[in-house]
């Protein structure tokens, strides 16, 4: 048993304190939203913001290069053809004399359009098709599903293959070729979603108040959904450039002079051997970006939900 | 009494990225051969760390045993490596855990779930283990057991999953059985089932057992001691009795008198515990319930208070304890309940800190 | 099970009615025939291979007859090559194609398991990073691009394989490589994910209070059930590894399917073209088939619910 000491003025400190215990109800830390917490916690993944950065720099090259470049994309220049890279031209040139460099940037603003054009119209489709479908349920959403999994058992790149030998070799022509059977993944992903969120309260809410269907899923569905969303256009962005690239390794590419990477880099193919930088350029460009939106698709995915995060 | 567990000062770290979580801070109890000790507690007070932690089953990246022994069997397993570890765990000491829908293998057929834990431990043959398993099994009340044998977890229920875990825990003989919630997330006729199991097992294997729940109506059932845990530490252990009876810390009180119970009398109000459990990145000065209790002294948010001894086997960790502390009545439920139980002390004595 | 088999079938068959009908209409409305790439012809010779080739008929009889040699697997001839059939050319071409195919999924499956397997369970070690890394740049550099790039390093500048063509078992080697990065890469990721999640579940956590050690915890308990998604992407990897042949093949000068596929649609041979597409159709659809069979072995209670109706 330890004998107790009590020092001068310990005595005073055993009294009973008046505590106000409703203040203890209050939540301490700020809260902060959903988009918030995301975004910081997207900031925080190195890798992804230097590919944000990445990405601004291909986009900013590909606007102001073709501006200010003393060559033209189809400026033949038969004396110096598959020139290797020099002070003259940064990239070299190709087989018909033409400056890679600049090529390259034009083949950039071509890639990239189709890209972003394809993965936004699948987004559109994709968003109306899952959202009406996972918000109706019942008979529309087997109906509209069937029909989408009809779609997919048609392998992607065949439709899109057979698309371009039918309809010409066009701008145009490739990206709605793509968006033919590629809403379909974005259709589940909304549908997936759609149906997790009908449930919950505030859409019952929402119905309560008399909001109608359409006002439902537009206003308060699919934003709540956007995190999924936006994941899936970044990584459908990346999947269309190498579709293109890929179209025109089988010769169903776009029409010379017209160049876009994937064009540029079948065309350095059979080069490869001699003059390996009419490949190297374009390829490496088709690479990064993809990298690069693979990487900020990641970022988002893991922002988004941290449950599933590495 | 022999001793099969003592814990002696044990601090548990968690290091996240928003801080350092001091998850146990300075816990101190120990277990008798053949007693079941109840872990009482809130969310967040850290009695599923304890249980975790005397399995060395805290993920040591995040996790870290800062300070303490862990005295099991008579060995301190704090220093012990992985590989012995492995030697002890469903051997000596076994756990069952709380959600029996997650905690089976779903694409294992449930007899081997037993049966590899059996054949790890002894050398015998598969059928040999499966004759074990299946009788275990039936031990735990699970009809047909020798069909039941080649099923899967998701076709059973969840209270026979739950026998099922139980089964798996006793497979080896482990000296003690740590529950963690084992009932909670059962229906009510299920739980009184699984609990009756559990008291059977406990004779005819003789088993220690630490049970941890939030539920006092169960602790009543099935404890011998019981240990009242708050942000990290023991506040208060004693008999069932003495918790039940002559509780002295105002936090046991409050969790007294939080709990409905049929024959209460009419009118009385359930007084819910104001607040909520203090974030343990900063933990706080002095006595960590003083801000939610309104029996705060001046002293409470000064200094921690030591532990008091009120019998030989009932302590407590309170400020109100010290003969300088003003006379405080519990609230009406607890007074109502209230017996001198033999064996208390005139007046508690300081067992450790001071002033 | 039988009866899911069943089912399955009946819904092969429309998605292949489907696609055969798509093929046939998206081939009449091509632009040109089969002929018009030859010199000019005299007429009556042309209206003699109209009639021969059944080209005179009008539509619905034309695809009548179709949809019936289809059913009785006779593709019809070669537009191109005189003499030969495109079930000639498919005999000719598949096997080729087959092979290389088995060993370029076999080494994305394997390898890409493994790979995922270690980098889960040494989580944030250099051994996960690095991997990890590779793995997002597999994913992003496409096939062909791998494949243009094998080809350069390790045929033409360091002469360890040959060029292209087929003969010996190195002939197969960098083209299998190069089918099978992108793939190998991808399972490296999900098989990672898929087991990080897996370790964090409590039964898990139930077999580690057994006291088993990490080899057994992951081999016998985690494996298993992390290898779900995988082998759901097997259906997908077959469609991938299927038209990433074509450009693999034309790259290394394999004369399979593939290749064979590709000069058809240089040629506008449409017959083969149809009839190629129809056949990967199938083979795509029987894989798909296989895939979710073996998915409802391996997992118990996917079987126990088919049994039950559910």
């Amino acid at each position: 048993m330890i004998k107790m000491t009590s020092s001068v003025g310990e005595k005073e400190k055993f009294v009973l304190v008046r505590q106000n215990l409703e203040e203890a109800e209050k939540i301490e830390k700020k809260s902060i939203s959903f988009w918030g917490d995301a975004f910081y916690r997207f900031r925080q993944n190195k890798l992804a913001m230097f590919c944000v950065f990445l990405l601004l720099v291909l986009v900013a090259m590909a606007i102001f290069v073709p501006w200010f470049s003393k060559y033209d994309y189809d400026t033949n220049d038969l004396m110096n053809t598959n020139q290797p890279p020099s002070a003259k031209h940064w990239f070299g040139t190709d087989d018909l004399g033409r400056d890679v460099f600049v090529r390259t940037w034009v083949g950039a603003r071509i890639s990239l359009t189709i890209g972003v054009v394809a993965a936004l119209i699948d987004l559109l489709i994709g968003v109306v098709w899952g959202g009406i479908a996972g918000y109706k349920g019942g008979r529309v959403d087997e109906v509209m599903m069937r029909i989408a999994d009809i779609l997919n058992g048609i392998p992607y790149l065949l439709v899109i293959i057979l698309f371009m030998v039918v309809f010409g070799q066009e701008l145009w022509t490739m990206i709605l070729a793509m968006t033919v059977t590629g809403w379909i993944n974005m259709a589940r992903i909304v549908r997936g979603q759609v149906l997790q969120l009908k449930n919950q309260e505030f859409v019952l809410a929402a119905r309560t108040l008399g909001a109608s269907f359409s006002r439902i899923l537009f206003k308060h569905v699919i934003p709540n959904a956007m995190g999924p969303i936006l994941v899936t256009l970044t990584l459908t962005i990346p999947s269309a450039i190498f579709t293109e690239a890929f179209l025109s390794f089988l010769g169903l590419g776009l029409n010379p002079p017209l160049a876009s990477w994937g064009t540029m880099a079948n065309e350095g193919l059979p080069a490869l051997e001699y003059y390996p930088w009419r490949l190297f350029f374009p390829a490496t460009f088709i690479c990064l970006t993809m990298f690069a939106l693979n990487v900020i698709g990641d970022g988002l995915r893991d922002a988004i939900d941290p449950r599933l995060r590495k | 009494m022999e001793k099969i567990l003592e814990i002696k000062d044990l601090e548990v770290k968690f290091h996240t990225q928003s801080g350092t979580v001091h998850a146990l801070r300075g816990v101190n109890f120990h277990l008798n051969k053949g007693e079941t000790l109840a872990l009482v507690g809130e969310s967040g007070s850290g009695k599923s760390v304890t249980a975790q932690a005397i399995m060395k089953l805290l993920p040591t990246p995040p996790a870290e045993i800062t300070k303490g022994q862990i005295i099991l069997d008579g060995e301190d397993i704090v220093p012990k490596t992985e590989k012995q570890m492995e030697k002890i765990r469903g051997n000596v000491v076994s756990m069952i855990f709380q959600d029996p829908m997650t905690s089976l293998n779903p694409t294992m057929r449930v007899g081997r779930q037993i049966d590899e834990l059996i054949m790890k431990n002894e050398k015998v043959s598969r059928q040999e283990a499966k004759r074990r398993a299946i009788e275990l099994l039936d031990m735990v009340g699970i009809p047909n057991a020798a069909s039941r044998y080649n099923q899967y977890p998701h076709q059973f229920s969840g209270g026979m999953r739950q026998r099922v875990m139980i089964a798996i825990a006793v497979a080896a003989r482990p000296k003690l059985l740590i529950a963690d919630e084992p009932t909670t997330a059962l229906d009510v006729t299920i739980q009184a089932q699984i609990l009756e199991l559990m008291k059977r097992l406990k004779e005819k294997l003789e088993t220690s057992i630490i049970f941890i729940t939030h539920d006092l109506g169960v602790v009543a059932n099935m404890a011998d001691r019981v240990a009242v845990m708050y942000a990290g530490q023991i506040v208060e252990i004693g008999t069932s009795d003495e918790i039940f009876y002559d509780p002295r810390h105002p936090y046991t009180w409050g969790l007294l008198s939080s709990m409905p119970s049929l024959d209460a009398n009419d009118g009385e109000e359930l007084h819910a515990i104001p607040g909520s459990p203090p974030d343990l990145t900063k933990p706080p000065v002095g006595d960590a319930f003083a801000r939610r209790s309104p029996y705060a002294l001046q002293i409470d948010f000064e200094k921690e208070p030591p532990m008091f001894q009120v019998s030989e086997t009932h302590f407590v960790k309170s400020w109100l304890l010290h003969p300088n502390a003003p006379k405080v009545e519990p609230p009406k439920i607890v007074q109502q309940r209230r017996r001198v139980l033999p064996g208390t002390f005139e007046h508690p004595v300081l067992v450790e800190g001071g002033l | 099970m039988l009866k899911y088999i069943l089912r399955r079938l009946a819904s092969i068959l429309l998605t292949l009615f489907v696609i055969v009908t798509i093929t046939f209409f998206l081939m009449r409305i091509a632009p040109g025939n089969p002929f018009t790439s030859e010199k000019r012809l005299p007429p009556e010779i042309e209206a003699n291979l109209n009639a021969h080739y059944g080209l005179d008929q009008p539509w619905y009889k034309q695809y009548a007859q179709y949809l019936v040699k289809v059913a009785t697997w006779d593709f019809g001839p070669s537009f191109k090559y005189k003499g030969q059939t495109v079930n000639d050319l498919i005999a000719d071409g598949f096997p080729v194609s087959l092979y290389l195919g088995l060993e370029a999924l076999f080494i994305a499956v394997f390898f890409g398991i493994l790979l995922g397997v270690f980098a889960a369970v040494r989580q944030n070690s250099w051994v996960d990073y690095s991997s990890m890394s590779l793995a997002v740049i597999g994913i992003s550099v496409p096939s062909f691009i791998m494949a243009a790039v094998l080809q350069y390093i390790f045929a033409i500048k360091l002469q360890w394989f040959p060029i292209a063509t087929w003969g010996s078992f190195k002939h197969t080697i960098l083209p299998a490589l190069a089918l099978a990065m992108m793939p190998l890469a991808y399972i490296a990721r999900l098989t990672r994910s898929t087991m990080l999640e897996v370790l964090n579940n409590d039964y898990i956590k139930t077999a580690k209070s057994k006291g088993f050690s990490e080899r057994v915890i992951v081999y016998r308990h985690a494996l298993r059930n992390s290898l779900l998604p995988v082998i759901s992407y097997l259906g997908p990897l077959t469609a991938n590894i299927i038209t990433g042949s074509f450009v693999i093949e034309k790259i290394f000068g394999i004369p399979g399917l593939g290749a064979h596929f590709v000069q058809s649609i240089t040629n506008r041979d449409y017959t083969v073209i149809m009839g190629v597409t129809t056949f990967y159709s199938i083979i795509l659809l029987l894989a798909v088939l296989l895939v979710d069979i073996v998915y409802g072995l391996i997992d118990p209670r996917i079987k126990v619910s088919a049994k039950e109706g559910v």
